[in-house]
C-alpha cells in the first residue's frame, strides 16, 4: 500500500510534471547547502513536522533501554487502563503496550529507511539509465516499469511472505522496496532527459569522461533536492505498506512492530473489550510519523523551490 | 499620443529584498509607432512588458503611471485591469509556443475568450478566419489542437487571436526566438501588415534578436539595469547611437541575426549591477569608458534632437 | 490513438504474463519438497482429505513433468477457469469461493473509490487558491493518507461500531439472516456496509484532495492560463480549463491507485470480518490453503490489469493528444 502517489500528486505524469517543473531551481539548490539549510531550518512544516519524526525516532531508539519489561513478558494485571505503571495501559494478556509501541517503532524506523533506500537506489538506477542512454534500454527499462507499475504491488507481497515466510523486518523491507520503485524510475528518467539536453553534459561528454562519473558527478547533484524528497515518500510508503502486511499476520515473527500490534489487539478483541490503549497508539504513531514526513516534504519542496516559496 | 508611461517603478519582491527592475522608466509611443526595446538580459524589459498588461503575482507597482489614448491604466489593480486587456492592451507572450490550452481545440478556445469578453463567435468568424487568411493559416486550424501545429503555425494564430479585437497597444515579447530564420521573417512581416492594416494602433516590441528590431521597429529603446538608455528611430540607434553603451551593443553585434545576449558583448567589462541595491548615479559607469565624476549623479533622459532622447552627461 | 493502444495492450499483456509467472514461480521457491511441507503445513486432520491433497498438490505442481510442461499446464488450467480446489473448504473449487466473495469487495470499493475520486478532487479544486481552505484542508488531508487503512478501520469499528452501537461491526449481514432478497435483509446488508465503506472512502479522500490541489494550482502557473488572463479572460474560465486539464494525470493516478486501495480493502474487510476477498486471504493464510490464497490473488491481479486498462481507454477519449497520435501520456 505505497500512499505515496497521492501525495506528489498520484499520476506518475504529476511526478513527471514536477520534475520538470523543479529541474532549474534544484540546479542551484545542489551547491547551496548552507542556504537551503538556512531556508530549511525556518520553513513551519519543515521544523514540526521534523521534530515529531526525530521525537518517534528518539523513543524507539533510546526507549527501550529505560523499561522495565520486554515487549513480550506478562508484566502486569490484564486489561490494565493506562496508569503510572504502565503508561499506556496492558494487554489482554498483562503485556506492556508501551513496551509494545516503542519496540514497534523500531520497526517502523528500519522498515522505512531500508524498504525507501532499496525502491531509491532501483528506481534511482533504472530512472538514470533508462534516461541517459535512451534508445534500446529506454524502451525495455521502461517497459520493465511501466509492467511493475501496474502489478499491485501489495498482493504479489502477500503471495511471497505467505510462501517464503518472512521472519525478519530487514527481509520484509528488501521484499516491499522491490515492489515500490517504479513511480521514482519514471520520474527520474524525466528528470535525467531534461537535464540530459543541458550543455553542461555535452561538455562533459566532450571531454571523454565516462557515463558513470558524468551521472554521478553532473547529472546526480542537480537532483539531491529532488531525490530526497522522494526519499522521504518512499519512507512513508514503506512503512504503510509493511503495517498492512504485519496487520494480515504476514509480519515479521521475530520482532514487535506496530503493524502486529494492531493485528493482536483486533485478534483478542479489544476493540469489544475497549480496550482503546492497546490499538489507538500504533495506528496514532504511524499516522503521525508518515503524516509528518508529508508535511515536511511540502515544506522542502518550498525550500528547495524558491518560487512555491514566495507566493 | 497612444501610450504615455511616466516615472515608472516596479520591483520583484524576493526574499533577499526588492529587486528594482524598472526604476522611474518614461517614455511615449505614438500612434501607429512600432517600438523595438533592446538590452541584456534581466535590464528591464520584460518587466516593462508585463507592467504594461498583467503583473505577475511577485512584481509590484512602487510609484509611476501609465496612459493609454489619455486614460490612466489601473496597472496595481489586477481586478480593473481586466477590463483593458485584450481590447485596449494585448500580448503575444514569449510563451507562444504553449499559450494555447493544449486539450481545447484552438476555435473553442477562442470562442471561450471571446463570451468572456462578451464577444459573439459567430460574429467575429469572418475576420478571423480573413486575418488567419492573411497570415497563410487555413481556416481549418480552428478545429485542431495546438499541438498538431508547427512552432511557426501557432505563433501566427497566437498573433491573429492577440489582436483580433484590435487593441490599442500590442505587446511583442520575444515574438520571434523560438522560430526559425524563415518563420522568423514572416512572423515580422505580419507584425508590421497588422500595424498598417490598422489591426493595431502600436507595437511595443521586445527581443534579443537585434535584428528583428532592424525589420518591425519604426524606433527603438534601449534598457539599462532598469534605467532607459537611449531612445531614437531605429535607423539613428544603428547609424549614429550616441549612448556608450548602445555604441557598444550595436558594435558588439558582429553580424545581423546574432543574438547578443548569448555571447559576451566584446567591447563590454563587466556585468550590470545587482538590482537589489543598485548604485545611485549613472549605473553604467562602471563599464563605461567615458565615465567621470558627474556620472555619480544619474544622468536626465532628456532629448537632444528631434525624437531622439539620451540619459548620459557625456552627449551634449 | 491506434499506436498508443497497441502500446497499452502490450504493456498489459506482458503484465498479465509476469503476474501469472510470478505466481506460478513463487511457490516452486519453496525450499524442500514443496508437496510435503504443504500437506505438513496444512491444519487438516482428515485423512481422506489428506490423501486428495497430496495427490492433487503431485498433479497439480507435477513435478516429475519437465519444467516447462509444468509451466503450460498452469496456464492451460488457468484459461480453463480452474484454480484449484480449497483447501479449507474442501472439496469446493477455489473460482466458486472467490467468486462468492467478489460481490462485497466490489460493493464497498467501487462506491469508495468513485465518491473519494468525485468528492476529493471537488475538495482540492477548491482548496487550491483559497488561503484558509488549503491551511485546514492540506494538513488534514496529509495526516488522513498517511493513516493506515486499518487503523481507520479499526477507529471507526470501535467508536461508531462498539461504543455507540450504531453500527454493526462483524460481518456483511446478521448471521440470523438467510440471504436473499428481502427487504429486511437488503437494509441488514447495507447496514453492514456503512462502516467498511466510510473507512476505506476516508482514506482515500485525502490523497485526491491533495492531488487535485497540487495539480490546479501547477496548471495555474502554466503558460496558457497566463495568456488568458493576460487577454482578460475572467478568473472562472482561466480555472476550468486548470481543472479540465489536471483530471487528466488524476485519471491516471486513478489506475495506478487501484492497487493500493485494493490492499487498503483488504485489510479493512479482515477489520470488520466483511465477506470479502480480503477475508478470504486471511483465512486462506490461517489455514495454511495456498490454492485458496493463490487463486484469489490470481484473481484480484487480473481485475486490477482489466480496471487499469478500462481507465486507459477512457484516456484516450478525454485526452486529444493521445488521439493525435501524439505523444501526450506516456502511461
Amino acid at each position: 500500500m505505497t500512499a505515496t502517489q497521492p501525495t506528489t500528486g498520484p499520476g506518475t505524469e504529476t511526478a513527471d510534471q514536477a520534475a520538470v517543473a523543479a529541474a532549474p531551481s534544484g540546479a542551484r539548490a545542489g551547491g547551496d547547502l548552507r542556504e537551503t539549510l538556512y531556508f530549511a531550518l525556518r520553513n513551519p512544516k519543515v521544523l514540526v513536522g521534523g521534530v515529531v519524526v526525530l521525537g518517534f525516532l528518539v523513543l524507539g531508539l533510546v526507549g527501550p533501554s529505560f523499561l522495565r519489561y520486554a515487549p513480550m513478558d506478562y508484566a502486569g494485571p490484564p486489561m490494565a487502563p493506562p496508569s503510572a505503571d504502565f503508561p499506556l495501559g496492558t494487554t489482554t494478556f498483562g503485556q506492556d503496550v508501551f513496551a509494545q509501541f516503542v519496540a514497534g517503532l523500531r520497526s517502523t524506523f528500519l522498515v522505512g529507511v531500508l524498504g525507501g533506500a532499496v525502491a531509491a537506489v532501483i528506481g534511482m538506477t533504472i530512472g538514470f539509465v533508462a534516461g541517459y542512454r535512451g534508445g534500446l534500454i529506454d524502451e525495455l527499462l521502461n517497459m520493465l516499469t511501466n509492467v511493475v507499475l501496474v502489478i499491485p504491488g501489495f498482493v504479489v507481497l502477500v503471495i511471497l511472505n505467505a510462501y517464503l515466510g518472512v521472519r525478519s523486518v530487514p527481509m520484509q523491507a528488501l521484499y516491499i522496496g522491490v515492489f515500490s520503485w517504479p513511480w521514482v524510475a519514471r520520474a527520474v528518467r524525466s528528470q535525467t532527459l531534461s537535464l540530459r539536453s543541458r550543455d553542461f553534459i555535452d561538455l562533459a561528454r566532450l571531454s571523454g569522461v565516462g557515463v558513470g562519473t558524468i551521472l554521478r558527478r553532473e547529472v546526480a547533484p542537480n537532483m539531491y533536492s529532488y531525490l530526497f524528497m522522494t526519499f522521504v515518500l518512499l519512507f512513508g510508503g514503506s512503512i504503510l505498506t509493511a503495517a498492512s502486511l504485519d496487520f494480515i499476520g504476514l509480519g515479521p515473527t521475530n520482532a514487535m512492530s506496530l503493524g502486529l500490534m494492531m493485528n493482536q489487539a483486533v485478534q483478542w478483541s479489544a476493540l469489544h473489550l475497549g480496550l482503546w490503549w492497546w490499538f489507538v497508539p500504533p495506528g496514532l504513531g504511524i499516522t503521525l510519523i508518515v503524516g509528518s514526513l508529508y508535511i515536511m516534504n511540502v515544506g522542502l519542496d518550498e525550500v528547495f523551490n524558491p518560487k512555491l516559496r514566495e507566493t | 499620443m497612444a501610450l504615455s508611461v511616466t516615472d515608472l517603478r516596479v520591483w520583484y519582491r524576493t526574499l533577499k529584498g526588492d529587486v528594482k527592475a524598472l526604476d522611474g522608466v518614461t517614455f511615449d509611443v505614438a500612434d501607429g509607432e512600432i517600438m523595438g526595446i533592446a538590452g541584456e538580459s534581466g535590464c528591464g524589459k520584460t518587466t516593462l512588458g508585463k507592467a504594461l498588461i498583467r503583473l505577475d503575482t511577485r512584481m509590484r507597482h512602487e510609484g509611476g503611471t501609465v496612459a493609454l489614448d489619455g486614460e490612466k491604466l489601473p496597472i496595481a489593480d489586477d481586478a480593473a485591469m481586466r477590463r483593458y486587456r485584450y481590447r485596449e492592451v494585448s500580448l503575444i507572450p514569449q510563451y507562444a509556443m504553449s499559450a494555447m490550452n493544449p486539450t481545447r481545440k484552438i476555435g473553442k478556445m477562442i470562442r471561450d475568450l471571446l463570451a468572456a469578453h462578451g464577444v459573439r463567435y459567430a460574429e467575429v468568424l469572418p475576420e478571423l478566419e480573413r486575418r488567419l487568411g492573411l497570415v497563410g493559416l487555413d481556416a481549418e486550424v480552428l478545429k485542431r489542437y495546438p499541438i498538431e501545429l508547427s512552432g511557426g503555425m501557432k505563433q501566427r494564430v497566437v498573433l491573429v487571436l492577440s489582436t483580433l479585437l484590435n487593441p490599442s497597444l500590442l505587446i511583442g515579447d520575444e515574438v520571434t526566438s523560438a522560430l526559425d530564420v524563415s518563420s522568423q521573417k514572416a512572423v515580422a512581416r505580419a507584425l508590421v501588415e497588422f500595424r498598417d492594416h490598422g489591426f493595431v494602433r502600436s507595437m511595443i516590441v521586445i527581443t534579443h534578436d537585434i535584428s528583428v528590431l532592424f525589420q518591425v521597429a519604426d524606433t527603438i529603446l534601449v534598457m539599462y539595469a532598469g534605467h532607459l538608455a537611449e531612445k531614437a528611430p531605429a535607423r539613428t540607434i544603428i547609424d549614429a547611437p550616441l549612448h556608450p553603451y548602445t555604441k557598444m551593443l550595436i558594435g558588439a553585434l558582429p553580424q545581423v541575426g546574432d543574438r547578443y545576449d548569448e555571447q559576451r558583448l566584446s567591447g563590454i567589462e563587466g556585468r550590470p549591477p545587482s538590482l537589489l541595491d543598485p548604485p545611485t548615479g549613472c549605473r553604467f559607469r562602471d563599464r563605461c569608458p567615458l565615465a567621470h565624476d558627474r556620472c555619480a549623479e544619474a544622468p536626465p533622459f532628456r532629448e537632444v534632437a528631434e525624437g531622439h532622447q539620451v540619459a548620459c552627461w557625456a552627449v551634449s | 490513438m491506434r499506436g498508443y493502444l497497441a502500446r497499452k495492450t502490450l504493456v498489459y499483456g506482458l503484465t498479465f504474463v509476469v503476474a501469472v509467472t510470478l505466481n506460478w514461480l513463487i511457490p516452486r521457491l519453496m525450499p524442500g519438497d514443496p508437496v510435503q511441507r504443504m500437506v505438513a503445513r496444512a491444519a487438516v486432520q482428515h485423512p481422506e482429505t489428506i490423501a486428495s491433497m497430496a495427490a492433487y498438490y503431485e498433479r497439480t505442481f507435477g513435478l516429475d513433468l519437465p519444467i516447462w510442461q509444468q509451466y503450460l499446464n498452469y496456464w492451460a488450467a488457468l484459461f480453463r477457469g480452474d484454480l484449484g480446489t480449497s483447501v479449507w473448504l474442501f472439496p469446493t473449487p477455489v473460482s466458486q469461493v472467490v467468486l462468492e466473495a467478489v460481490p462485497y469487495t466490489l460493493g464497498i470499493m467501487i462506491p469508495a473509490i468513485v465518491l473519494s475520486f468525485v468528492v476529493g478532487n471537488t475538495v482540492g479544486a477548491m482548496a487550491a487558491r483559497s488561503r484558509w481552505l488549503d491551511n485546514v484542508a492540506l494538513p488534514v488531508g496529509y495526516l488522513v493518507t498517511a493513516m493506515p487503512y486499518m487503523w481507520l478501520a479499526i477507529l471507526l469499528a470501535w467508536g461508531l461500531g462498539v461504543a455507540l452501537g450504531w453500527f454493526p461491526v462483524a460481518g456483511g449481514y446478521d448471521f440470523g439472516l438467510v440471504p436473499q432478497w428481502s427487504w429486511t435483509f437488503v437494509a441488514d446488508l447495507l447496514h453492514h456496509w456503512v462502516l467498511p465503506f466510510l473507512s476505506l472512502f476516508l482514506v482515500s479522500l485525502g490523497g485526491w484532495a491533495i492531488g487535485m490541489r497540487n495539480l490546479i494550482i501547477y496548471e495555474l502557473e502554466s503558460d496558457y492560463s497566463n495568456y488568458l488572463s493576460a487577454l482578460g479572460a475572467p478568473r472562472r474560465l482561466v480555472r476550468r480549463y486548470a481543472f479540465r486539464n489536471a483530471m487528466l494525470p488524476q485519471i491516471t493516478g486513478l489506475a495506478l491507485q487501484l492497487g493500493t486501495v485494493l490492499g487498503g480493502a483488504l485489510v479493512t474487510e479482515i477489520v470488520f470480518g466483511y465477506p470479502g476477498l480480503g477475508k478470504l486471504v486471511l483465512s486462506a493464510i490461517q489455514n495454511q490453503d495456498f490454492f485458496l490464497l493463490q487463486g484469489t490473488l490470481l484473481f484480484v491481479v487480473i481485475g486490477v490489469l482489466v480496471a487499469n486498462f478500462v481507465i486507459d481507454i477512457v484516456y484516450v477519449l478525454v485526452d486529444p493528444r493521445t488521439r493525435t497520435g501524439l505523444t501526450g501520456a506516456t502511461a
